[in-house]
């Protein structure tokens, strides 16, 4: 027994270090943002995102979410993915004129979301709406089958008025973890965008990503301003790739910087 | 599946259909359903990098079926020599009364709950997070939450197994007199209300919305066949077990099972898996009891049942004790593990969240709950040589009448 426990110790202070060594090395050698392609893309197409670029030099985007696509405070809204977004991606592309418009209202779920969108691509008729969902379903517990259902109809109303959808899943939040079961809302949007052949931009598996090489600490539980703004700095670049590679935009891409 | 002990232990005598279960415990079922205790703990515990070992992984269902499948087989194995010996009234009572156990078991782990994300709210601010804390807001309206969680409407994550088992208790004794009058007819009624479950969409409200987690008028369909199995059911099944056929089909069964269950994994592997079958099969519905889950958990009953016979002898042997000693105490084990679920994750969050860690904290809570097994077996023999203990009747907790 005791040189098992011996054994034990020795093994996970050799995984401990081993860890500690790998996280240390890969957090020198990559920027923070780096996410696996793997992780980030897929082979769902942008087809319409691709036609507005070549066709009107333009793209309109709606983000369609709830609280965790905002960020609280006067620099908040200049700050949180949305207006990233449109700064990464004009940036990037050139001679396209990119405009981001955020629509989040706070603790709605898909339900009230897939609802409100008719009205809101008669309104501002998007290319492109990037659906960040599943948070507040995951906390109020929503029946599964509703939430399937409310995502199919949403991107199926998306579909019908002539403009491609990306899904958003949650963000990693490992101290809230045990609280809200966030994995099977996470399947249930992945199997939707299989389905569909909808582009999904998993927001838990890259943040977990994130965690796990070092790049962030979400564990942290402190007023960090400068952690959220990093964070949502990094999904911005990260949906820009994503849109990029997804809309085939790659022969409009500026070769400089990153 | 007991076929093998009953021909050893009355070769000349003919069982009757309707037999009260055969003396003696079955270890395999305390043994199953200790390991069942395990794998729901490390599957509680988020982000468990152990939690790979679960079998929820490697098929279609989960711990959960063969928990509720056990409970469903003890309940009748002790409450129904009880009703043969003492009568409707007596069992009943009893069984009421472990519904009650149940119930209290579940409050205290609300509180444990509460305690948890109370110190949460506390000490947690980290604006990238706004949206997550407001799971927090039902420490705002106590009012009303706390009352819904007494009525079992509001359960936090983790905690619908208990009161799902409150509910198969409730309609136990109606159940177990059916059962023993006529048990095909109790099984035909069981597989109708699942029937008519799914087709009407049954379940029981939930708050702030939705429905229970685990349908207890799907999930009552795995109970009752247990219950069924005990009453001599498992002995009539006994020439399908024995089948080659059977045999085949159910491994055929898991092994496909698990090949689909790989793809979620390895999204490599979806392009094997025709789409014309991902829409036939998904989704797999957890909630409503899916039929791909029960057959599953059968397939997984009959190899098992096929393979380790009753008399087993590794069932003696220390190794296969402590899991043998949880599955004897299933109700404080289960609440147990919830509890070092929760507990574990707070360390993993507060110290580090570290695969070691991971790995020391699994291994840690298993150690904890077969310590605390073997405290409460302790506890019982001790009681058990008062001159005022209770008869045979005492031992129904540790038959597993037990969660």
């Amino acid at each position: 027994m005791k040189t098992l426990v011996r054994m034990l110790g020795t093994a996970t202070a050799a995984a401990a270090a081993a860890a500690a060594v790998a996280s240390i090395a890969l957090a020198a050698e990559r920027p923070p943002c780096a996410v696996p392609d793997n992780l980030l893309f897929s082979d769902s197409q942008l087809r319409r995102v691709g036609m507005a670029a070549a066709g009107e030099r333009k793209l309109t985007i709606v983000v369609v979410g709830t609280g965790s696509s905002a960020l609280a405070g006067p620099e908040g809204p200049p700050s949180a993915y949305p207006a990233r977004l449109e700064a990464a991606l004009t940036q990037k592309l050139s001679g396209i004129s990119v405009h981001v418009i955020p629509l989040v209202r706070s603790r709605l779920t898909a339900e009230d979301l897939s609802k409100g969108m008719g009205k809101l691509l008669t309104d501002e008729k998007p290319d492109l709406v990037i659906w960040q969902t599943g948070t507040i379903d995951a906390i109020r517990r929503v029946d599964l089958d509703g939430f399937h259902n409310a995502l199919e109809e949403g991107v199926d109303t998306i579909h019908k008025r002539r403009a491609d959808v990306i899904l958003m899943n949650m963000q990693y939040s490992p101290r809230t973890e045990s609280m809200i079961a966030v994995t099977p809302y996470a399947d249930v949007m992945r199997a939707v965008a299989q389905q569909r052949s909808v582009p999904l931009y998993d927001r838990l598996g890259i943040m977990r990503h994130w965690s796990e090489v070092g790049a962030f600490n979400f564990y942290a539980a402190g007023r960090d301003n400068v952690l959220a703004q990093r964070v949502h700095s990094c999904i911005a670049r990260t949906i820009a790739a994503l849109v990029i590679d997804a809309g085939r935009l790659q022969m409009f891409e500026l070769k400089t910087g990153p | 599946m007991d076929q093998v002990l009953i021909a050893q232990a009355s070769p000349a005598e003919k069982v009757p259909p309707l037999a009260a279960p055969a003396p003696g415990r079955d270890l395999r079922l305390d043994l199953f359903r200790g390991i069942a205790l395990w794998l729901i703990y490390l599957d509680h515990i988020p982000s468990n990098a152990v939690s790979w070992v679960t079998i929820r992984n490697y098929g279609f269902s989960d711990a959960a079926e063969i928990f509720i499948f056990i409970s469903g087989y003890t309940a009748a194995f002790v409450y129904g020599r009880s009703m043969s010996e003492r009568g409707f009234i007596v069992s009943s009572a009893s069984i009421l009364r472990r519904a009650w156990q149940i119930y209290v078991a579940h409050i205290f782990l609300f509180a444990i709950y509460v305690a948890e994300i109370s110190y949460v709210a506390a000490s947690f601010e980290n604006p990238l997070y706004a949206e997550e804390m407001s799971i927090l807001d039902f420490l705002k309206q106590p009012d009303q939450t706390i009352v819904e969680a007494l009525l079992l409407k509001f359960k936090p994550v983790n905690m619908d197994i208990l009161p799902l088992y409150i509910v198969l208790l409730l309609l136990f004794p109606p159940t177990l007199w059916l059962l023993k009058r006529g048990p095909t007819l109790a099984l035909a009624a069981s597989s109708v209300l699942y029937c008519l479950a799914w087709k009407f969409g049954w379940n029981l409200p939930a708050y702030p919305e939705g429905e229970w987690y685990f349908n207890p008028f799907a999930w009552q369909l795995l109970f009752v066949f247990g219950a069924w199995c005990a009453l001599g059911g498992a002995d009539r099944l006994g020439w399908l077990l024995n089948s080659r056929i059977v045999l085949g089909i159910a491994l055929i069964y898991i092994a496909f099972a698990c090949f689909v269950a790989l793809t979620w994994y390895f999204s490599v592997m979806s392009r094997f898996l025709p789409l014309w079958l991902e829409e036939l099969i998904y989704p797999i519905d957890k909630t409503n009891l899916d039929i791909l889950r029960f057959v599953h958990f059968l397939a997984l009953a009959a190899v098992t049942v096929r393979f380790i016979p009753r008399n087993w002898p590794a069932l003696q042997s220390w190794v296969l004790y402590p899991a043998i000693l949880c599955g004897q105490h299933s109700l404080e084990i289960f609440c147990l593990g919830v509890f070092l679920a929760f507990a574990g994750h707070f360390a993993l969050v507060e110290i580090s969240g570290a695969l070691w860690m991971q790995v020391v904290i699994s291994v840690l809570g298993i150690i904890l709950m077969v310590a605390i097994a073997a405290l409460l077996a302790w506890y019982k023999r001790i009681e058990g040589r008062k001159p005022l203990a209770r008869p045979i009747q005492s031992n129904a907790d540790l038959a597993g009448g037990g969660a």
